[in-house]
């Protein structure tokens, strides 16, 4: 990797709030514009920019790719953990209201589309990443 | 025949719009012979699509279907805007595949050009 | 091969472009897009998901098994490029 030490010490400063916006862009999913693949997109760019600034060597050190892969499936698991467990409190899959929680029905959905949305954003920033680490491998088997 | 044709690109730009950009996609899809432009052309075609739903959705005066407390407000149709937002996450997904595969492709025969693995293959280019 | 494909092209778009006649125009609120169903997820989404922002009630709720397929083909796609480009003894 060049040493450019201006686009290192910018993406320094960057990331972490790249990182508490694609957090809010999730969470805020119910009450403002965003969701779970928007916020999960964004957090995505934040690591591509980390791969841009410092390597992928460097990126593969701090998050393994098999890391990578569980957080996407982890994140599918969520979503449909989700639904099968409103079909053990007697619902239909994903009926959210069934869930007894001490909030009214209406509330209970709200809540629960507010995890579904979690899973998106694993689920979707996993795979982002994922695609690019293994897009970004060189020729040769050289990185 | 033309005052008949006026009033319709007037209220009904953005679909010929759409119609235009997909035209660019498919041509770029059907003529050009490396792989990469093709993909890029399924791209723009997808852009297309979504500009037309979006369209579709549109209502005047409508604002952005997040509920505004305590006003009246008319809000745009919601249902095309969830179908184009899955619709996005997915044509990024086939587009890495896609990409992938092309990669796996260079990598066996170190070429992109369509015509090129036409005539390894002894295909008829 | 490339004169058949601008033909083919101008072909379909000028279907398209006749057809765009019979569409409604933009922004009209009568349009048959803007139907009762879409009609009922603005009146009733906030009574009953409890969420201001209809387009996530109906993504994550109403349209829930929809999304839940969606996502399952990200996953599909992530998986399927990590099984076609990624070397051997990597995972």
């Amino acid at each position: 990797m060049r040493e450019d030490v201006v686009i290192r010490t910018v993406c320094r400063a960057m990331i972490p709030f790249i990182q508490l916006f694609a957090l809010y862009v999730i969470l805020h999913g119910s009450s403002s514009a965003g969701g779970g693949f928007q916020g999960g997109v964004i957090f995505a760019s934040a690591f591509i920019l980390y791969v841009i600034a410092f390597g992928i060597m460097e990126v593969r050190r701090r998050m393994h790719e098999k890391v990578v892969v569980a957080l996407s499936s982890l994140g599918l698991y969520i979503y449909a953990g989700i639904g099968i467990l409103c079909i053990l409190f007697g619902a239909g899959f994903l009926g959210y209201s069934a869930i007894p929680l001490p909030v009214s029905a209406a509330e209970t959905r709200g809540l629960m589309m507010e995890f579904v949305e979690i899973g998106i954003g694993l689920t979707v920033m996993a795979v982002m990443t994922s695609i690019f680490m293994d897009i970004s491998v060189k020729e040769g088997g050289e990185d | 025949m033309i005052e008949d044709l006026f009033p319709l690109l007037l209220t009904r730009y953005n679909y010929y719009m759409a119609v235009i950009i997909m035209m660019i996609g498919l041509y770029a899809m059907i003529a050009k012979s490396n792989l990469v432009k093709k993909i890029i052309g399924l791209n723009i075609f997808q852009t297309a699509i979504f500009l037309f739903y979006i369209s579709i959705a549109d209502v005047r005066g409508g604002t952005a279907p997040i509920l505004i407390e305590g006003s009246n407000a008319l809000y745009v149709n919601p249902v095309p805007h969830v179908l184009i937002l899955t619709a996005i996450v997915v044509s990024v997904s086939t587009t890495a595949v896609a990409l992938s595969l092309v990669i796996r492709i260079h990598r066996e025969y170190r070429t992109v050009e369509e015509e090129d693995l036409m005539r390894m293959e002894g295909g008829s280019g | 091969m490339k004169k058949w494909a601008l033909l083919a092209v101008i072909f379909v778009g000028g279907l398209l472009l006749w057809a765009e006649g019979g569409v409604p125009a933009f922004g009209d609120p009568s349009a048959p897009a803007y139907n009762y169903v879409a009609e009922r997820y603005v009146r009733e989404a906030y009574n009953e998901t409890a969420t201001i922002n209809i387009v996530t009630a109906i993504l994550a709720d109403y349209r829930g098994y929809d999304t839940l397929g969606e996502t399952t083909v990200i996953f599909t796609a992530g998986v399927a490029v990590l099984l076609l480009i990624r070397r051997e003894g990597r995972l």
